[in-house]
């Protein structure tokens, strides 16, 4: 059979290295090899198919898992998977996870000594629409402590986690407020040397999207790699 | 090309992402009846001081017995699918790092042009520390074909090629196979860039 198209590679510094000493995990982590290249084949090219009943059932409204409300500023987040060309990657399953608002994890190696919310576990999936589509309700997440150098702080962000059509457009990432100061500081953001790849990771405020009186807008959109130029088919 | 998007960066999974990425079932990809040879795969995650990895994430996907990917692009309608058998899965690794993946051996697929594949699962690592995910691949040490898959044929130095083998760990059924992840250093897996 003909391979399927492969996905386009990264274009330089758009991608963050293995290796990155200022976020000091990497340093015991990071392979010494280069990593092999590989052409892609149908097992790069393919990948998990999510149906909603292998997915398990929307959970889109992370305000609403308890009894009682969660603490912090209530915002809509909504946006699109894309790929590289703009088009929308239907049917992928979105995974999403954070802190609450005084930056603690639902999480037994959280040990920050910020209070845990009786009404906020903080993790939500869905799996995309027909264009692409998603939207969450939930509460902006707090900036915490980590150990990574004295006196760091993260910015506040959301874990994401998307597939996309193959397994080699799998992605985790995490999503970031505009105008945090802490991401100057942030290693972790800012181990992607282009500014404008960085870009991609900071959500935008939609004053359309806010609702009044209830909750905050944001946007984010989720680019995935698109497919290579089809070569024309050798003779 | 200048009207394409940039593709959004990774970013590490952190230490928490159980929170949103925990299915523990989701570790068993076969059920009882589902096609093929049923086999446990089961290792540890190693960092560059040889200390086990507890916060990392191992998620696999594979083709069926009869070397059939679930996915639409794969069109070798000659193979069966299985209807018992979706090929994607995840587990989280323990406080000792180790990891234990439940499936089916997979049939071999098509490489490019006219090239066949040994039965291999394709594997991605996510960490605390890692800022986009590792992806190696499972092949099986007692696999005939080996000798000619594409991959394993380009790795010249046979220790780095070993550790892409996943190795018979004791009979019985479902049989056992080892396959350690080595994320830097002495015996560090093959990763590859896909």
């Amino acid at each position: 059979m003909k391979t399927p198209a492969p996905f386009a590679r990264p274009r330089p510094d758009t991608q963050p290295p293995y290796l990155y000493p200022d976020y000091a995990s990497t340093v015991k982590r990071s392979p010494k090899r280069p990593p092999i290249r590989l052409e892609h084949t149908l097992s790069e090219t393919t990948g998990p198919v999510f149906g909603d009943r292998w997915a398990g059932a929307d959970a889109t409204d992370l305000t609403r898992q308890h009894k009682g409300a969660p603490l912090g500023e209530r915002m809509i987040l909504n946006g699109r998977v894309l790929d590289e060309d703009g088009r929308p990657v239907p049917g992928t399953l979105i995974e999403l996870w954070q802190c609450n608002s005084a930056g603690r994890y639902h999480h037994p190696v959280d040990q920050h000594d910020a209070p845990l919310d009786p009404n906020f576990t903080g993790a939500g999936q869905v799996v995309t629409g027909a264009s692409g589509g998603y939207r969450f309700l939930t509460i902006k997440p707090g900036a915490y402590p980590w150990r990574n150098t004295p006196n760091a702080w993260r910015p506040a962000h959301i874990h994401f986690s998307v597939f996309g059509p193959g397994f080699a457009t799998r992605l985790v990432t995490q999503m970031y407020f505009p105008g945090d100061p802490l991401l100057a500081y942030d290693p972790i953001f800012q181990s992607t040397a282009d500014s404008g790849a960085r870009e991609r990771l900071v959500c935008h405020y939609d004053p359309e999207l806010s609702e009044a009186e209830w909750a905050l807008g944001y946007r984010f959109d989720l680019v995935l790699r698109g497919r290579e130029a089809t070569p024309a088919d050798p003779a | 090309m200048a009207d394409k998007l940039i593709p959004t960066p990774s970013q590490t999974v952190g230490p928490f992402f159980h929170l949103g990425m925990a299915h523990p079932e989701w570790a068993d990809l076969a059920a009882a009846d589902t096609a093929g040879e049923h086999i446990v795969i089961e290792g540890r995650v190693i960092d560059g001081d040889g200390a086990p990895v507890p916060d990392a994430c191992v998620e696999v996907w594979q083709a069926n017995a009869a070397g059939r990917y679930n996915h639409p692009d794969d069109t070798q309608t000659d193979k069966p699918l299985d209807p018992k058998f979706h090929g994607f899965g995840r587990t989280a690794t323990d406080a000792e790092g180790r990891f234990r993946i439940a499936t089916i051996r997979p049939g071999p697929v098509p490489g490019r042009g006219n090239a066949l594949q040994a039965p291999h699962i394709n594997v991605v690592l996510f960490a605390r520390g890692l800022l986009k995910h590792l992806c190696t691949r499972i092949y099986f040490a007692d696999e005939p074909a080996n000798a000619t898959d594409p991959l394993l044929s380009s790795i010249e130095d046979e220790a780095v090629r070993g550790t892409l083998l996943a190795r018979p760990a004791g009979e019985g059924s479902p049989k056992r196979y080892r396959f350690d992840i080595v994320m830097q250093g002495e015996n560090e897996t093959a990763f590859l860039d896909i």
